[in-house]
């Protein structure tokens, strides 16, 4: 074994959306970092869909952007088709997605990873960590080189022991045309970590010049393509559609032919998979009163024929996967460049982190990305940034970062993984949040710019920006709070003329625009300031007047909880804790919450146990 | 299971009764069986779930028998508490039962504090907390009725109800959730006035629920009844024919009874507290004095006043004193006492339009007529087999169920022009988490299960 000559704050294993934000995040706040990737050339690749955000992901972008990480101006530079999500559902589910041009995605982000300072990128297969002295010390890799470091984070995504499955054919690998990572989870396993399996899928990539395009729906983007950064100013890539086809009775009856031998209906695959994201003979076997399903035909790029049809992920033989594309219409010739697939892989139950992700059995080591049990490229970017925060911070002797559950999308997810754990791939719903009217993708940068700032990731010069708006938002609030309007027969008569009547004389302008009939735009008629107002400004005071009320309530909701949130169960005996039944004992101990906050939301942990856990706290502070 | 203390409590009422029952939770349950109980026949040391022992207590020690008895072990969790459990059914009659109890305080157990019984079964799972919460009512149930009710309860009679309207919203929020989180999808195409029927429907059956509260907790805590009447109107008689029996003081002389007797009787299910006071009379004597201001001011405390008017003596100062006292926030039934006497009673115009009850206590006349006014004043569903309707005692219950009703009315409101989603949602929501107050139900990440399970989603 070399050892390698440096000795490095943070080594990440792995270079995908996790890897590389993580990678990023410690270097930029000056920790000598590693990033090992088994191939430089699939750097920050997108292994199935082409597209960046959606609901809850979206918002998750946005907060990666606002502390400081790179996702949202790599998808703003790269991005082919731009939407505006739920446009006429309120602002707090309003998400933004992109179809993204995958290599240009994929270079992007290796050039930014290149210029960055203090950051090294080998290409490396690490199979095993190096402890010495039980202490982590470093990584093995399978050419023989020791590289020596203070921290590690590994983002292995689907790579540990990869098992690929189409039909009854299966073969080890990380992703279709990569190699797995094989070792890694075993000595995983002989540190003492349970790790287990889960299922994945993507569908096949079609040649699109075999596709009769002229048969099927287009579906364009947003007229002005809205960025997903807070920076980006203006989007500058050629904006093209995607299709919309359906599958059709035949379709189904193909797959139904192809279960007898599909790897999912056989047994083969031991893995979970995620219910949100089925495969199609999942879908028709589930719903088999449903007729058709509809399949977005996603582009891969600028530069490609190859397209990516979403929702219709498979494992089944190829055979039927030829015949079951070709049965929908427009796709009666079409040719499959790459098939689709099913993958196994193994993952490390997040119950066994802290909520700065750093592992509980292991001090200085980080999991990060579907090594925890999510999928979505923006979950694991989100969980990276966070693992690579907190890595380099402890390096430096600093506390963790960690988001409340009231404070980001990123907060409810650690929090969910490190005090629920995973036992089907995890994705991010804006159900999961219980304060979603506060977690919008609009107010990502007044939620968390300060604390990027405050980090070490913005520079003066966007925070300056940002502390402006946030200063014209509070002025305009104010203004609107102190404006009456004058009740003049000319006023009353505009307001009339735009379906607002009923005004009570000498009312403010800020209910005025609580009312739902009224908008800025309305306002603007009879209140000549605001035709100034910039309109990020006006869009932050409108929401913020609108949703008030319950916002108010959501407020409240936080500060009662946030004494449970703020409890710490340290320390604690469950075994001989009074009262506790022992079904809650044995949670408790296996979950290992670090507050009640957490405790409290662990299935089968009922109010009355948490009760009977705040007794036993309050004893042990007496005693 | 875990290691918790034994307890053990008698669980028969106090008093002398056939039998008594001393009732034992706990892992030394067994071990207690064993050291103060010796079965008649063999049983090879060893008991058998559910399984009747017969068999006589001994005292450990002297070796005395205490009494015979019937021993019952069971085991858990197919106990009340989930734990194990040992009965012993023995002669009734408090030495005999308290002379059982303490020999098994002796053996390793410790007496129970009241309601702990319950708290264990609720504590283990066995029971949820609306369940938990009329266990402790059948406990204190003052009539039959109540005690069916709290039956009911138990059951989950009122669990079922709240838990029914809770699925019904739950599938209404799993859908505005799909709708949210996967516009692509388009569940949306799903009804969305099927959540409207679902919201109409929880407001129909939680207005039922909380306008039961009325009687559900009449029945629960009875009503106080307060007969007020001047000296020598007959009050004491009244709550004599009323008891039937002779325990307030009847006498001819006035002012007799100072203080305020109470005394509880039960009218088809309905608790009446009868309060007897003091005759009201101009008086100097400083105790009776103090007895009439009590009085005059439990006039506006009570549920009812019975304002008993001797219709054998002229109207009175005192009656008028009376009659001014009473508010028209408590009922009050208007009562001519003594009817069986000459009728000398001349009422002022201010009585014209009163309705006048006749009785002559002495001859029970009336007597009936006036329980059944008194009930009747209470209970809505009065004749109506109070078994058979659904009623929420707790003020707990009519508390959440009201603040939820508050939150459906909101949205009814907005029916015209549907909320947006999001809002619905956090609505929907409060609601959801008021009514697992109730069961004591969490339900976090089944909303995830329903919205998958409801709707085909995902690409």
């Amino acid at each position: 074994m070399t050892v390698y000559e440096n000795i490095y704050d943070v080594i990440v294993i792995g270079a995908g959306h996790a890897g590389c934000e993580a990678a990023l995040a410690a270097a930029r706040l000056g920790s000598a970092t590693l990033l090992l990737t088994i191939n430089l050339d699939a750097i920050a690749l997108m292994s199935c869909n082409p597209a960046i955000g959606g609901l809850a992901k979206g918002q998750l972008v946005k907060e990666i952007d606002a502390l400081g990480g790179e996702m949202a101006k790599n998808i703003d530079a790269t991005g082919i088709q731009f939407r505006t999500l739920n446009t006429k559902k309120g602002p707090a589910v309003r998400a933004s997605r992109a179809q993204a041009d995958k290599q240009l995605y994929r270079l992007r982000m290796k050039q930014i990873l290149e210029n960055q300072k203090n950051l090294h990128i080998k290409q490396g297969e690490v199979i095993s960590l190096y402890m010495k002295n039980g202490l982590l010390s470093g990584v093995d890799t399978r050419s023989g080189i020791r590289f020596l470091g203070r921290s590690v984070i590994i983002t292995t995504g689907t790579f540990m022991r990869g098992l690929i499955h189409i039909g009854l054919c299966n073969y080890p690998g990380g992703r279709g045309g990569d190699l797995p990572s094989v070792g890694l989870s075993d000595n995983l396993m002989e540190l003492g970590f349970r790790v287990a399996r889960l299922k994945t899928g993507t569908p096949a990539r079609l040649d699109s010049r075999t596709i009769d395009f002229t048969r099927l729906e287009k579906q364009y983007g947003d007229d002005i393509p809205t960025p997903f950064s807070f920076s980006t100013k203006e989007i500058k890539m050629p904006q093209v559609p995607c299709h919309i086809a359906y599958t059709n009775p035949r379709s189904h009856e193909i797959i139904r032919s192809g279960l007898s031998r599909s790897p999912l209906y056989t047994g083969k695959i031991e893995g979970v998979g995620p219910r949100y994201c089925p495969s199609i003979e999942d879908k028709v076997v589930k719903f088999p009163e449903k007729e058709r399903h509809q399949t977005f035909i996603e582009p891969e790029g600028l530069s490609t024929v190859e397209v990516y049809p979403s929702g219709l992920s498979t494992s089944l033989p190829i055979d039927i996967q030829f015949a079951f594309y070709r049965s929908i219409e427009g796709f009666e010739n079409v040719e499959i460049m790459r098939p689709a697939y099913a993958i196994e892989y193994d993952y490390v139950d997040p119950v066994q982190l802290h909520a700065s992700l750093e592992t509980k059995l292991i001090p200085n080591l980080y999991h990060a990305g579907q090594i925890n049990g999510t999928s979505g490229y923006e979950e694991a970017a989100a969980q990276g940034l966070i693992a690579g925060i907190n890595a380099s911070r402890r390096v430096s002797g600093k506390e963790p970062l960690v988001l409340g559950r009231s404070e980001a999308y990123i907060g409810v997810m650690i929090d969910d993984l490190v005090t629920l754990g995973v036992t089907e791939p995890y994705r991010m719903f804006t159900s999961r949040a219980e304060y979603r009217l506060l977690l919008r993708e609009d107010n990502a940068d007044l939620r968390l710019r300060e604390k990027g700032y405050m980090l070490g990731l913005a520079d003066d010069e966007l925070y300056a920006e940002f502390k402006r708006k946030r200063e014209l938002i509070d002025a305009e609030i104010s203004r609107l709070k102190n404006s009456r309007i004058a009740s003049s027969e000319e006023e009353l008569d505009f307001l009339a003329r735009h379906g607002v009547n009923d005004i009570q004389k000498g009312t403010t302008l800020e209910r005025l625009l609580k009312r739902p009939e009224v908008n800025y735009e309305i306002i603007s008629g009879i209140d000549p300031v605001s035709r100034e107002t910039r309109s990020d400004v006006k869009e932050q005071v409108e929401i913020q007047i609108k949703y008030g009320g319950y916002i108010e309530r959501q407020l409240e909701h936080i500060s009662r909880a946030s004494r449970q949130e703020n409890t710490r169960l340290e320390n604690l005996d469950y075994s001989v804790i009074k009262g506790l039944t022992a079904e809650a004992k044995e949670k408790l101990t296996r979950f290992k919450p670090d507050t009640l906050g957490q405790a409290s939301r662990i299935q089968g942990i009922t109010p009355a146990a948490i009760s009977v856990l705040s007794i036993a706290l309050k004893m042990q502070e007496r005693a | 299971m875990y290691k918790r203390d034994t307890i053990a409590a008698i669980s028969t009422p106090p008093g002398t009764g056939g039998i008594a029952v001393i009732r034992v939770s706990g892992d030394n349950s067994e071990k207690i069986a064993g050291s103060v109980f010796k079965p008649a026949a063999t049983n090879h040391g060893g008991f058998e779930s559910h399984r009747f022992y017969f068999g006589k207590v001994v005292d450990s020690e002297e070796r005395a028998v205490i009494d015979e008895a019937m021993v019952v072990m069971m085991f858990a969790p197919r106990s009340y508490t989930r734990e194990n459990i040992l009965e012993i059914h023995c002669h009734g009659g408090a030495v005999v039962a308290e002379k059982v109890l303490s020999e098994i305080l002796k053996s390793g157990a410790r007496l129970a504090e009241p309601g702990e019984f319950t708290k264990r079964a609720f504590l283990n799972g066995r029971i949820d907390l609306a369940q938990a919460e009329s266990v402790i009512d059948i406990i204190e149930a003052k009539t039959e009725a109540a005690l069916q009710l709290a039956q009911q309860q138990r059951e989950g009679f009122f669990s079922r109800k709240v838990t029914e309207v809770a699925e019904k919203l739950r599938l209404s929020l799993a859908l505005v959730e799909a709708c949210i989180d996967f516009p692509e999808d388009d569940p949306g195409s799903a009804d969305l006035s099927a959540i409207n029927s679902s919201i109409s429907f929880a407001d129909t059956v939680l207005a039922q629920l909380s306008s039961s509260y009325g009687d559900g907790h009449l029945i629960r805590d009875g009503i106080s009844a307060l007969i007020a009447g001047k000296p020598n109107a007959g009050k004491s008689s009244l709550l004599n024919a009323l008891l039937k029996n002779e325990r307030a003081i009847v006498t001819h002389i006035p002012g007799t009874t100072r203080d305020i007797i109470e005394e509880s009787i039960n009218i088809n299910g309905l608790a009446v507290k009868f309060l007897d006071t003091a005759g009201i009379r101009h008086t100097d004597d400083p105790v009776e004095q103090e007895g009439i201001s009590r009085t005059l001011a439990r006039i506006t405390t009570a549920d009812i006043v019975i304002f008993l008017l001797d219709s054998s003596r002229p109207y009175s100062p005192e009656d008028d004193m009376i009659f001014n006292a009473l508010g028209s926030e408590v009922p009050v039934i208007y009562v001519l006492s003594k009817c069986d006497l000459p009728f000398l009673i001349d009422l002022p115009d201010s009585f014209d339009n009163i309705p006048l009850l006749r009785i002559a206590a002495r001859f029970d006349i009336g007597v009936a007529e006036l329980l059944t006014r008194v009930r009747d004043t209470f209970l809505k569903s009065a004749g109506e087999d109070l078994r058979e309707t659904i009623t929420i005692t707790r003020t707990r219950h009519r508390d959440a169920i009201d603040s939820a009703l508050k939150i459906i009315r909101r949205l009814r409101a907005f029916k015209e022009e549907p909320l947006e989603l999001e809002l619905l949602a956090v609505d929907l929501r409060e609601i959801l988490f008021i009514l697992g107050c109730i069961t004591g139900e969490t339900t976090t990440d089944d909303l995830l299960d329903l919205i998958f399970s409801s709707f085909c989603i995902g690409k």
